[in-house]
């Protein structure tokens, strides 16, 4: 098991014949992503070779969903064609929308995620996220599958690289799914939903989650473990030395006033019982500890 | 990017929003020809991004130009909460009767936007909604349907507007409403909104937030940054389209992706704790697929700022390659050349690791120390800043 994405999943790379998205739909490939065609409006028709992979280009996602069966979507469209993107995605209702792309507008990103729950058959990953990995099964997103193999460790986390070092620190564990959510200030799926998913799958027996400053996600994820999660996690919160009102990398980083900070946001989830690392290394140590590995 | 309040007046005026006549000054000169040319009585205003200007003497009122310019003379240059005032705001005075509030906001927390109004305007809200949560209605407006009349009249009652401005109040809010889809923003707030002595509604201070990720279709927006006020290795750094932000600390960071930069700081200062209070100097995220050139460049920006006693590069490879990374630091050596003199601590791991330590064990240079690991490299960082 694993969660949102499994070994039978069927995946559309949106963008597929840009720049970005012939790039990673070549890793996604080598990493033995089930990728079986492209959208490139306009551009619908043709069959392109990706490493000896015969993929046709559709139009719209709907025309991909009838002819390939595809149940996943990921998009590498730039920033000012991403909206239309994933209404079409949310149109066609593609049950998931995984969003790379970094630099949407926020009334772009909030005015596709309100749609998507308006429609409520798409459920929206980003954006501004690097996708998702169940290791050993399939790839969605620029997550590298060398890392580490499949195990028990279930990770969410805001941040791309963050999500990789974790992989790397518990690279002999193995991980089931691991999620990065995104770090803009709307995004499609939360660490709430990924801990939910992660304490209904079965081959999950340990979670680790990481956040970083900016909005309250975090203080939500700590009310929501102490009442619904009985598996172990533990967290990471990057940007203790983040100075008020400044973004930091990530257009959702960012304290506000005494709203959003990294120290409030690890005292809520010691709060609900939650082991808190001072490091990315400390926090992986934590879950050796308790998984007794 | 937070806007003045005469760029936010300003865009209000665009978008029809009421508002009262104005100009800026930025010397008393200016000022008393502002004031002569709006007439009668006006308010001269510091401009400022930061709350409490008035407490601090940077609003005042005066009687006639004469005033107006010696008012301007004592607010300019003046230092709010460590913000300098280089401008100052001349608006005609108004009859106030009653002040108002109105805000729409991006709510992170329910991913939709917010309205907030409420009938006892002109103090800090975040007291009102603290004090007395009764008085400050809060609505949320779809991001895909916005404000229309209706929900405009919809907000009006449940903050209970009185019927002489009811109207007045709705048309004001589909305005807003047009100011904050139409330029991208994600905070439009006036407070106060006034009912002047003659039944006039008018926006009479206003803050507005724009999403820089929407610059590309907001060709305006350049204009309104503030070049004064950029940190000039901040100003150096977006030049070359990298993501940086000058902190106060000694140990200059390079580093790919927000959340392991971010995360990077806070090892830093952590082992800093133990040499003497070291702290990081910068964030300075060089991004996924990052190429030689972006590491060059990344490094000349932190080698120039001369709090800098020792920098740290932490990589994790996903997509960006180590090698090319390894190559980048040092081409940008090589580049700066005697400029160089500050001690490079490396941890390299992820996509290309062999390779890249390899790179950088050849060079041999003098100033480049590898490390295994992040939070061993963050201690030896600390340890030389604080030689």
């Amino acid at each position: 098991m694993s969660i949102f994405i499994n070994e039978s999943s069927k995946v559309i790379v949106q963008g597929m014949t840009g720049s970005e998205g012939t790039k990673h739909t070549r890793r996604m490939l080598a990493s033995g992503t089930k990728i079986v065609g492209g959208v490139t409006p306009g551009e619908g028709g043709q069959v392109v070779d990706i490493d000896g992979h015969q993929l046709p280009v559709f139009n719209t996602v709907a025309e991909a969903m009838s002819a390939t069966g595809a149940n996943v979507s990921v998009v590498f469209v730039p920033p000012k064609f991403a909206k239309a993107a994933v209404i079409d995605a949310i149109d066609a209702a593609m049950p998931l929308v995984v969003v790379i792309t970094e630099g949407i507008p926020v009334h772009d990103s909030a005015s596709f995620y309100t749609y998507a729950q308006t429609k409520g058959t798409t459920q929206i990953i980003g954006p501004n996220c690097p996708g998702l990995i169940s290791p050993g099964k399939s790839n969605v997103g620029i997550i590298p599958s060398d890392i580490t193999g499949s195990g028990p460790i279930g990770l969410v986390s805001k941040s791309g690289t963050l999500t990789y070092q974790m992989m790397y620190e518990l690279r002999d564990i193995g991980f089931s799914t691991a999620v990065g959510i995104g770090g803009d200030p709307v995004i499609g799926t939360t660490h709430i939903d990924c801990l939910r998913a992660f304490q209904d799958d079965p081959e999950t027996t340990a979670i680790v989650m990481i956040g970083e400053i900016g909005g309250d996600a975090e203080e939500r994820a700590a009310a929501f473990i102490a009442e619904y999660v009985t598996k172990p996690v533990v967290g990471y919160v990057a940007g203790f030395t983040a100075p008020e009102g400044k973004t930091m990398g990530h257009a959702g980083a960012i304290v506000s006033g005494s709203s959003g900070t990294a120290q409030g946001k690890k005292d809520a989830l010691e709060a609900a019982g939650v082991k808190v690392g001072q490091t990315p290394s400390e926090t992986a140590r934590l879950l050796r500890a308790i998984m007794g590995r | 990017m937070d806007l003045f309040e005469y760029q936010a007046r300003d865009i209000f005026e665009k978008h029809g929003v009421p508002v009262l006549a104005a100009a800026i000054a930025t010397t008393a000169d200016e000022a008393e020809k502002a004031a002569t040319a709006i007439g009668g009585k006006v308010v001269v205003k510091a401009q400022v991004k930061v709350g409490g200007r008035g407490k601090a003497g940077g609003v005042k009122l005066a009687e006639n130009p004469q005033d107006a310019r010696e008012k301007a003379g004592a607010i300019l240059g003046m230092d709010i909460k460590g913000h300098t005032v280089r401008t100052v705001m001349i608006a005609a005075a108004a009859p106030i009767e009653a002040e108002y509030y109105l805000s729409i906001l991006l709510d992170r927390s329910n991913r939709t936007f917010l309205v907030m109004a409420s009938v006892s305007g002109g103090m800090d809200i975040e007291e009102v909604a603290h004090t007395a949560p009764e008085k400050l209605a809060k609505i949320p407006v779809s991001a895909v349907d916005g404000i229309s009349l209706a929900k405009a009249q919809e907000i009006v009652k449940a903050a209970a507007f009185p019927a002489d401005v009811a109207d007045q109040v709705a048309q004001v809010l589909l305005k807003l409403w047009e100011v904050f889809q139409g330029e991208d923003a994600t905070l439009v707030e006036v407070n106060p909104v006034v009912k002047t002595k003659d039944g006039k509604v008018i926006a009479l201070d206003g803050k507005v937030t724009l999403d820089d990720n929407a610059d590309f279709r907001q060709p305006d927006h350049e204009a309104l940054v503030d070049t004064a006020a950029e940190n000039p290795l901040e100003a150096a750094a977006k030049e070359k389209g990298l993501n940086y932000v000058k902190l106060e600390g000694q140990v200059g960071i390079i580093g790919n992706g927000a959340g392991l930069v971010m995360s990077t700081l806070d090892v830093v200062a952590y082992a800093g704790e133990k040499h003497g209070g070291v702290r990081p100097a910068n964030f300075l995220d060089i991004g996924g697929g990052a190429s030689a050139q972006i590491m060059a460049d990344g490094l000349a920006i932190i080698l120039g700022d001369k709090d800098v006693k020792s920098v740290f590069v932490n990589v994790f490879g996903g997509i960006t390659a180590c090698d090319a990374v390894a190559n980048g630091i040092v081409q940008a050596l090589e580049l700066l050349g005697p400029k160089a003199t500050k001690p490079i601590v490396v941890r390299l791991d992820g996509n290309n690791v062999i390779e890249g330590r390899a790179i950088l064990a050849k060079a041999a240079h003098p100033l480049i120390e590898q490390a295994d690991t992040m939070d061993g490299a963050a201690n030896r960082a600390a340890e030389l800043a604080a030689k």
